[in-house]
């Protein structure tokens, strides 16, 4: 079991659904949940990876994929927010609408090769003994990326006024509306950053770190880790980073963990029984039930910072009677 | 200079007519389907000729329209299932993992085995059967106990559930019941096959090949089952009066609680029901990949036949047919196209029922 | 008058404010002013007009005819901003806070400042002194959903003075507050004032407004009754007879008889709010056989819980008893099965399922009953006859029984409701505002519908804020004031001078 391999596939890994659960968080900050972010991601994955094909420049390919992810992310943003049709369903068919269009239109790319985004190692800091080597060197370039989008989006989120604004919108856009900020526009706002962040994420799957495109496994079903992993981190960028990490280990350590016959002394259960790591792959997802479990005494729930106008379309109340 | 008229959005005030909502839902299906045939001039590749194919592909022939029905079976289910939820307002998603759970219970009957396997091919069915139900019911209540009791969102627990309940099916399937080290078990013995017409083909020829298994008039019976409950029934006047307005339920002396528990474990049997019926059916087996996405195009199914499980049938075939013409065709991804865009229409067309545009003169200003 | 009697212009002058709202002609040639650095309270009871007075002043309503000045300029408000920029700032009855930011954030929100990073303890800083100003004494770091009530109200007024009010508008301040808060805030009204501030602020509490008012204004039904009067002279008896008036609207035909046996019981009934403050504090009544009981009381003392604790709505102590069973603190189908009825407050929230259709509404609660059910199905074309008939006996004006309920208007909703309530000779009825919001047709229907369930011997409890309509209904009445029911007497007895002093909390007798 190398630590050192499974600690940088994690990095690696996670990036992805860091990049998606960020984007997430600020949607759903604003007040709208985005289902979908399974077919967003799937679309930006095709649409970079089209583009860089069709151009041979990985990086016009980055920036098809975010705008792809951002603008069909705009007509989930429509139909929830003016038209106030239910989130879950839009977020749905968002799904499967993404997916269906990603197929359609990124027919015949499997198996392709295409300019990539390059790996690159970090100047100064890759030269720190041991934490230089793990952290710091021979990554895609999206993964420091993610490194910095991290500690801004908590920045931007918790210590800015276009952040405080976000966060009012999400839990009382009644107060807000009465302060003269625009409820509308800010959600439609975060919901287009929200799906170009997913398209971000698409798009460091098929052009930077697990590069190439095989249709509709592109994704496999990170889109909707991402979501969980929104909740379980309780919308905020750090725990979600930490957790974006940890699942990302999680996957590469599953493999490992089937090799020894024993860790740390104790008897491995991974190598008699390899399939146990199908309740490892469960985690994610346990994990997240059980946060919601634990923050739904309502006193908690305040501490625990779900939105609470999160999924419920805002409709300014009459003025009079 | 203004144009001479102005568009207004008004609400409507009056009843709407009753042939609106589905002519809604049908005008969704064929925009869904033009916006498709552009993106398809887009891509390069003849609409006309692709679903041509696609038509022909699923209704060209009885062995075909067979199939429509095998996929719109567990659909059947699974939707109505959905019906009953969303009428009460309780937003599950969760009929995927419920028919893995079903089809893994059921399962177990032969895989263990639960009866001597030279037993009656009924007493092995019914007993398929039973225990589908029961692995989709309890699965179903779990989520159901944490919305009745903490009132946990629905919408996530289901769907993280669905996760775990492949997770599970994987384990075993993988593991101890493997055949062989592959991802499946072995064939079931013959007497856990649910009868399909196929096996009239001695006396019938016309018959031969033909897929249609027993599993569709479980669906069958489910949603006409369901449809009687929710017209005429006293749960069904529950179940419609806490989904319009749980305070007024309350108010009136409803029981909310066990409404939330009885209506997850129903919807949850049926889904498990699809799942013993699709293995026993039509795979014959348990494996990976028991389910095309049935559990999410149930919602969809639901949704556009507007939670009344009668139309469930008809929309199931047609998702059928997409599925089935979809397996033929390329693009591959066509059939998830159509299915996203029409569900995306038929939500934002909703907004037509509530409110209608006027278009009007603009009126001259007398001097 | 124009000018204070030291000739300068008053802080906030309003002449002849009319304002009408469909159905109801709120503000009726209004005068109302404001002299610099004085208290003024504004007092009335619910639908007086006072929060639509004060929400012209704050710049959320525009009158229909009248004029304001501010220092003695015209002034004309669009919207809340301009109400602001002329240094008017109004403290709603719900706050507008935002309960995950903290107590800064929530008075920066919406501002142009800062721009982009938010150096928060250079705000922080800023709010403490503006805190040690006016003696408003409040954690800026703190976040809302920390903060007691009284101090969220502090929040809600930093952020009217941040902005840069002089003249302060406090919708019924004291409404949510706990005693000793209350006299928190008389100080820090004081030392507002202190600093050069106005006052105006919305009560109904006579003996608060007589604690810290300089001078009164009452509004009765959308008139003047007094302006801008001084308290000092005044007993707790004149103030109250401004406010609640001697008007009979119109006579009912009440017969004398005799009531029954008790029928109903309550006994030592306490229950807290949503916001887990103590709603109802050991309320105990009796109501017989034909005999209905009212309770008065303005808004926000209590009777929702009460009712809802009565229903079964709302987690109580205490016992209630219909013909000696219990149904205290047990859900709701338990008093439905002991024939209680319950007229609810909010018809379209709880009373009714909008979408369904009437015949659907109707049955409601007797869907479990023979001929309605038969078996485990609901017979549908019964449900129909039943509705077609309750439908023409109490004139419910729809197309026909299969017109959802909220197309109805609001006294045939409420006629619906009834209808279904009152139909099967229900023993208990609980009315909690049954004419509230409708036409004079429909409150008289309505009142003689009651009347005759009293005659076949129902045991009613009614509460009512019309007054007139509680006295003369009511065969008993009682008031409820903070959670507890004060002085329960004969409605012959009751003068509307005592009353209203027990609405007020001038008078506390307990009988």
């Amino acid at each position: 079991m190398n630590i050192e391999a499974i600690i940088r596939a994690g990095l690696s890994t996670g990036t992805i659904l860091i990049f998606a659960a960020i984007g997430e968080i600020l949607a759903e900050r604003s007040g709208v949940m985005n289902l979908g972010l399974e077919g967003v991601m799937l679309v930006g994955a095709m649409a970079a990876f089209k583009t860089s094909h069709v151009t041979q420049n990985a990086w016009l390919g980055l920036i098809a994929g975010i705008l792809a992810g951002g603008i069909l992310s705009l007509a989930h943003g429509l139909v929830s927010i003016h038209l106030q049709a239910d989130q879950t369903v839009s977020g749905l068919s968002l799904t499967f609408l993404g997916t269906g269009l990603a197929l359609v239109l990124g027919e015949g790319l499997t198996g392709l090769n295409v300019p990539t985004l390059p790996n690159v190692d970090i100047p100064l800091l890759s030269s720190i003994p041991g934490i230089g080597r793990i952290f710091f060197s021979d990554f895609n370039i999206l993964v420091y990326v993610g490194y910095i989008l991290i500690p801004l989006s908590w920045y931007f989120i918790f210590k800015t006024r276009p952040g405080m604004h976000l966060r009012a919108v999400g839990e009382k856009p009644s107060a807000a509306d009465s302060l003269g900020i625009n409820v509308y526009g800010t959600r439609y706002l975060y919901t287009f950053i929200g799906g170009c962040l997913a398209g971000l994420a698409g798009a460091s799957i098929s052009i930077a770190i697990s590069s190439g495109w095989y249709s509709n496994l592109t994704t496999s079903g990170q889109g909707w880790i991402a979501i969980a992993l929104v909740i379980f981190a309780r919308w905020n960028p750090i725990p979600a980073a930490m957790g974006g990490y940890l699942f990302g280990m999680l996957r590469r350590f599953t493999l490992d963990l089937q090799g020894p016959m024993s860790i740390l002394g104790f008897r491995n259960p991974f190598f008699y029984d390899h399939n146990l790591v199908f309740f490892l792959q469960m985690v994610p997802f346990l994990l997240t039930i059980i946060a919601l479990l634990w923050g739904s005494g309502a006193a908690r729930r305040k501490r625990l910072g779900a939105p609470t106008a999160l999924g419920v379309p805002y409709v300014r109340g009459e003025r009079g009677m | 200079m203004k144009a001479p008229f102005k568009i207004s959005v008004e609400k409507r005030m009056e009843e709407i007519p009753k042939w609106m909502p589905a002519a809604i839902s049908l005008g969704a299906v064929l925009v869904a389907f033009i916006i498709s045939g552009i993106i398809l001039l887009f891509t390069g590749s003849n609409p006309i000729r692709i679903f041509r194919f696609f038509f022909n592909a699923a209704f060209g022939s009885w062995g075909a329209f067979s199939d429509i029905l095998v996929k719109a079976t567990p659909l059947i289910m699974i939707g109505t299932g959905y019906c009953l939820a969303f009428k009460m307002n309780i937003i599950s998603i969760g009929g995927e993992g419920q028919f893995y759970m079903g089809a893994f219970f059921a399962s177990l009957v032969v895989l263990v085995p639960l009866v001597p396997l030279d037993s009656p091919k009924i007493l092995v069915l019914s007993l398929m059967a039973l225990m589908g139900i029961i692995g989709g019911g309890l699965y179903g209540l779990i989520p159901g106990v944490l919305k009745a009791y903490f009132n946990v969102n629905e919408i996530i627990t289901t769907l993280m559930l669905n996760y775990v309940a492949v997770n599970w099916n994987n384990y075993w399937i993988f593991g101890k019941y493997s055949d062989a080290g592959f991802q499946m078990t072995p064939t079931f013995d013959k007497v856990a096959w649910l009868p399909r017409l196929a096996d009239l083909s001695k006396n019938i020829p016309f018959f031969s090949g033909i897929t249609l298994h027993l599993g569709v008039v479980f669906g069958l019976i489910a949603a006409v089952l369901i449809w009687v409950i929710l017209k005429s029934s006293r749960w069904g006047y529950e179940i419609t009066l806490i989904g319009d307005n749980p305070r007024a339920a309350e108010y009136a002396g409803v029981n909310i609680k066990r409404n939330i528990l009885l209506v997850m474990v129903i919807s949850g049997a049926l889904a498990g029901l699809a799942g013993m019926s699709e293995v026993t059916g039509v795979v014959h087996r348990l494996q990976e990949r028991i389910s095309t996405n049935y559990g999410f195009s149930g919602v969809i199914v639901a949704w556009l036949a507007k939670l009344n499980p009668l139309a469930v049938i008809p929309i199931s075939i047609l998702f059928g047919g997409l599925i089935v013409a979809g397996r033929e065709i390329q693009p591959s991804g066509l059939s998830f196209l159509i299915q996203g865009l029409t569900l995306f229409l038929v939500i934002s067309s909703d907004i037509l029922l509530r409110y209608k545009i006027r278009i009007t003169r603009r009126q001259e200003k007398a001097l | 008058m124009t000018m204070t009697t030291e000739g300068r212009p008053f802080a906030v002058e309003m002449r002849d404010i009319v304002l009408r709202f469909p159905g109801v002609l709120a503000n009726d040639h209004i005068n109302f002013t404001l002299q610099k650095g004085e208290i003024h309270a504004l007092l009335g009871e619910n639908g007086a007009g006072k929060s639509t007075l004060m929400n012209i002043l704050s710049g959320l309503y525009r009158p229909d005819s009248g004029t304001i000045k501010v220092n003695g300029t015209p002034e004309t408000f669009n919207s809340p901003r301009d109400a602001i920029s002329c240094g008017i700032g109004m403290v709603h009855q719900h706050f507008m806070l935002v309960p995950t930011l903290t107590v800064t954030e929530n008075i920066l929100l919406g501002l142009k400042t800062p721009r982009f990073f938010m150096r928060l303890s250079k705000y922080d800083k800023k709010i403490q002194a503006l805190q040690e100003e006016f003696g408003l004494k409040v954690n800026p770091s703190a976040k809302i959903w920390q903060l007691s009530v009284g101090e969220q109200q502090r929040v809600e007024i930093l952020k009217t003075l941040y902005r840069g009010a002089d003249v302060l508008i406090l919708d019924e301040p004291t409404a949510v507050l706990a005693p000793q808060e209350i006299d928190e805030l008389i100080g820090t009204m004081r030392a507002l004032v202190k600093q050069g501030k106005s006052i105006i602020f919305i009560s109904h509490k006579l003996n608060e407004v007589k604690a810290v008012a300089d001078r009164l204004t009452i509004l009765r039904k959308g008139k003047t009754t007094a302006e801008g009067i001084n308290p000092e002279g005044l007993s707790r008896g004149d103030l109250a007879e401004l406010m609640v008036g001697r008007e009979v609207l119109f006579h009912i035909n009440k017969e004398i008889q005799s009531p029954g046996d008790v029928v109903f019981e309550v006994e030592n009934l306490s229950t807290d709010n949503d916001q887990g403050m103590r709603a109802v504090n050991n309320v105990s009544l009796s109501i017989r056989e034909g005999e209905i009981f009212g309770i008065a009381g303005i808004a926000g003392n209590g009777q929702s819980e009460l009712v809802e604790a009565i229903t079964g709505l709302r987690p109580c102590t205490g016992s209630i008893r219909i013909h000696d069973t219990e149904v205290g603190n047990c859900p709701p189908y338990k008093s439905i099965h002991c024939g209680m009825a319950h007229i609810p407050e909010d018809r379209m929230g709880v009373g009714t399922a909008p979408n369904l259709s009437i015949t659907n509404n109707v049955i409601m609660k007797k869907y479990v009953h023979p001929p309605i059910s038969k078996g485990w199905r609901i017979n549908y074309t019964e449900a129909q006859k039943h509705a077609v008939i309750l439908k023409d006996g109490y004139d419910i004006q729809a197309p026909n029984v299969e017109t959802p309920a909220q197309k109805l208007s609001g006294g045939n909703l409420q006629k619906l409701i009834l209808a279904r309530e009152i139909s099967g000779q229900p023993g208990v009825i609980i009315a909690m505002q049954p004419t509230r919001g409708l036409d004079v047709g429909a409150i008289e229907s309505i009142q003689n519908l009651l009347l005759e369930q009293r005659k076949n011997g129902a045991a009613i409890l009614l509460l009512s804020e019309e007054l007139d309509e509680l006295l003369e209904l009511s065969d008993r009445v009682a008031v409820i004031f903070e959670g507890e029911l004060v002085g329960q007497m004969n409605a012959s007895e009751a003068s509307l001078n005592t009353i209203g002093m027990m609405m007020t909390g001038s008078l506390r007798s307990e009988e």
